[in-house]
């Protein structure tokens, strides 16, 4: 698995990197948040989005997208994640993923050709509480086939006020824990029994609470056996996500070592000073391990390795904590003006936190890295 | 792609045909073959391995060919190292040699240097060893203050060197030495090499805390050097040292050896001897709390080998990237020695036996070990030495 881009990820990469800069900067972001936007994302956007073919880069070229796989698309988040780019392109390609890996012969040729149009936008509804808990899911589904009905209430359902399908992890059976037992479903937002209430979250970024009574769905994949796609589901929104992380970090890093050759106290650039230097150094070696786990993590989803798990789980435990690392970091060397709102070094750490809950803590990335590894 | 693939086959053929069983066998220190006149080869079969690899330039498989080396291309020597770790072959030698000289007189040396020292370095007929550090200049290297005075035909070298290791076993040390002593600091050194074996050489091993006596003090009485043994040009020195400090550096953080060689085979793995130490409960080791710490270290080892491959693949030339090589040194050196304190922990009061019954081999080494762990942060350059480094020069933040 090569840990360099090949020409043609490169270019993408340049490609997003000037969308992100010229077209979603940071104050497109602020924007959306002062003016306290329906949507929390810029649908003209999305449609230069579209049009760049982003919203199909994983999906297949048989179902209409264009089958560059997860680098390709990782490098896109990548660039997204340096300007805090709100848009939907993340949960849907998650989302996306379920009916990609559990999805039928029909649900793929009717629903992925619409994803990489751009023209339907999917959300996971997967966490009942607080913490990322995969197998943890108590909203129970009945029924079988293309006739099941979901009854329960999720969380922190990401870009869920606006997706038009819901992807939702339900229990056939079991209890809470099992692994046994789950299903996905797929679930109209508008379907009679759905209630979603926006949640306004640090970040300025799109989230949801949603309550299912009896709602009308059809099952992706068998009843009950939902775990194995639910597992490369997240494994693939852990991967994408790091990426995003990624470019965040590396953004809020680049700025904070700026800061810290023109910000002049005592008569010199305080990055003269030796107790800065040190913390910036150890912070750019955490950058450059970052790098490295994402660009093997991508690697493995595109080679659909076996040891993607591991990976997932090593890439998002370190982008969680070299992401807090680097902007907490950022706002303490930027001092009183890293605490404005006006100051952009603090979207940063707000991104981080969100980021660092979704898709699973470092904590839960270890220990599942040890259970990985038999220890 | 079909040379590569082929070049695979012979290779695996030889290694097959040539690696003698026992050097087949887990490696230790103590296993480990440095070559020069006072090697002694306790098992013949470790000499009959370096003679073999070095006949085909393997024991410095990128070196050209025309002064012994492998002259293998950055592809062939990852398929021979791919090929001695699936036979779990030895090292046949390593050394400074190898990791410091070699590679920085290949980059500064006159084709007279190279031809007289390379092939004696790859045969393993001359062991090297380090002349930098000295009582006052360790951190602030350039400060040194041995001095070399220039007797028409031949240098005088005058002074003390400190922390030479290996030099109790060593044929020659390569050494930064004052030529100008007028001059600013970083402008009045030079580099040379000097042959040990002369009236006017002393060296004594220094005991340190894990008890052993890896490194040396080194005296010059009047000790002489040849002219032609100048490695680039006089007063220029600082330029060669600060090459070959890359070279060392990115030897101490495993990078030579794209970092898939465990340096503590003899010791296990952390997750096995927690495992075997702490005892398992519920497939997990049974201390949440060094479990975290054991994983977690773990994943940074990880990480940090993916990074050494990558920085492989990025570079040119493929041997040693000068990409921020104090990033390697300053993280693999400073992971290494969080693993040991982590398997003190592991292991409790079994992990510091000194000597006796009561400890078993394993356990005796890693007292030692752990205790030589805490040099890797201080020799080649300090972390906080590497630190400054990245700051200054990949950061680019002001002095």
């Amino acid at each position: 698995m090569p840990l360099v881009l090949n020409e043609e990820q490169s270019m993408l990469k340049d490609a997003a990197k000037d969308f992100c800069t010229n077209n979603t900067p940071i104050t497109q972001m602020r924007k959306l948040r002062d003016e306290q936007s329906t949507d929390g994302f810029d649908r003209d956007t999305w449609r230069q989005m579209v049009d760049l073919g982003w919203a199909g880069i994983t999906i297949p070229e048989d179902f209409g997208g264009l089958g560059f796989g997860y680098m390709g698309l990782g490098v896109v988040m990548e660039e997204c994640g340096r300007t805090l780019t709100c848009s939907p392109l993340l949960a849907t390609a998650v989302a996306a993923s379920a009916i990609v890996h559990g999805g039928s012969d029909d649900q793929k040729a009717g629903l992925l050709p619409q994803v990489a149009a751009g023209e339907l936008l999917l959300a996971l509804a997967l966490e009942e509480t607080p913490h990322h808990a995969p197998y943890g899911a108590t909203a129970s589904v009945e029924g079988s086939g293309d006739n099941v009905k979901v009854t329960g209430a999720k969380k922190f359902v990401l870009d869920g006020h606006v997706a038009d399908k819901l992807v939702v992890v339900a229990r056939s059976s079991g209890a809470a824990g099992d692994r046994d037992g789950l299903s996905l479903v797929l679930v109209d937002r508008d379907a009679a029994g759905v209630t979603v209430t926006r949640t306004i979250m640090a970040d300025s970024r799109n989230a949801a609470n949603i309550e299912f009574a009896s709602a009308e769905g059809v099952l992706i994949g068998d009843a009950g056996k939902g775990a194995d796609t639910l597992d490369q589901v997240l494994d693939t929104g852990r991967i994408l996500l790091s990426a995003e992380m990624l470019g965040g970090l590396q953004e809020c890093f680049e700025r904070t070592i700026e800061y810290l050759k023109v910000r002049e106290q005592f008569g010199v650039p305080i990055g003269s000073f030796q107790a800065l230097k040190h913390r910036a150094a150890q912070m750019f070696c955490e950058v450059e391990l970052s790098k490295s786990v994402v660009l093997e993590a991508l690697s493995a989803l595109d080679d659909a390795s076996e040891d993607s798990a591991e990976l997932a789980s090593l890439a998002k435990a370190r982008l969680n904590d070299t992401y807090n690392l680097v902007s907490s970091e950022g706002v303490q060397m930027h001092g009183g003006i890293g605490m404005t709102d006006e100051y952009e070094i603090g979207f940063f750490m707000k991104r981080s936190r969100v980021c660092e809950h979704t898709f699973g803590n470092s904590a839960f990335h270890r220990n599942r890295y040890g259970e990985l590894q038999g220890y | 792609m079909a040379a590569l693939e082929e070049f695979r086959s012979e290779t695996r053929a030889w290694l097959e045909e040539n690696c003698p069983a026992s050097m087949r066998e887990p490696e230790s220190e103590a296993t480990m073959i440095g070559g020069g006149k006072r090697q002694q080869y306790d098992d013949p079969n470790a000499k009959l391995w370096l003679d073999r690899m070095a006949e085909r330039g393997w024991t410095a498989p990128m070196w050209p060919a025309e002064y012994g080396g492998g002259g293998l291309s950055k592809q062939e020597f990852m398929v021979l190292q791919d090929e001695l770790i699936r036979v779990n072959a030895r090292t046949p030698i390593s050394g400074m040699g190898f990791s410091m000289i070699g590679p920085t007189l290949l980059d500064y040396g006159t084709e007279e240097q190279k031809r007289e020292h390379l092939p004696k370095i790859i045969s393993g007929e001359l062991r090297w060893c380090q002349g930098y550090s000295e009582p006052n200049a360790g951190s602030d290297l350039a400060s040194l203050q041995t001095k070399c005075e220039d007797k028409g035909d031949h240098f005088l070298v005058n002074g003390q060197k400190i922390w030479t290791s290996g030099a109790q076993y060593a044929d020659w040390i390569f050494t930064l030495v004052r030529t100008e002593p007028q001059a600013p600091k970083h402008e009045g050194i030079s580099f040379v090499l000097i042959d040990m074996d002369q009236p006017g050489v002393t060296v004594k091993p220094i005991k340190l805390i894990s008890g052993n006596s890896p490194f040396c003090e080194t005296f010059f009485d009047d000790a002489r050097c040849e002219k032609y043994n100048l490695v680039g040009q006089l007063n220029r020195g600082w330029t060669v040292g600060k090459r070959l400090l890359q070279h060392e550096r990115s030897s101490i953080s495993g990078l030579n050896s794209g970092g898939r060689r465990g340096r503590y085979d003899n010791i296990g793995t952390l997750p096995e001897v927690a495992k075997q130490y702490v005892g398992l409960s519920q497939g997990k080791i049974a201390d949440p709390v060094l479990r975290n710490a054991v994983t977690s270290n773990v994943m940074n080892q990880q990480a940090f080998s993916l990074t050494q491959k990558r920085a492989m693949e990025e570079s040119e030339e493929g041997s040693t990237p000068t990409f921020a090589t104090s990033l390697f040194k300053y993280y693999g050196s400073e992971i290494g020695k969080e693993r040991l304190e982590i398997q003190l922990k592991a292991q409790g009061t079994q992990s510091l036996g000194w000597e006796g019954d009561m400890f078993s081999d394993n356990e005796k080494t890693l007292t030692r070990t752990w205790l030589r762990s805490k040099a890797g942060t201080i020799a080649g350059g300090s972390s906080e030495v590497q630190l400054n480094i990245i700051a200054k020069r990949v950061l680019g933040l002001p002095d």
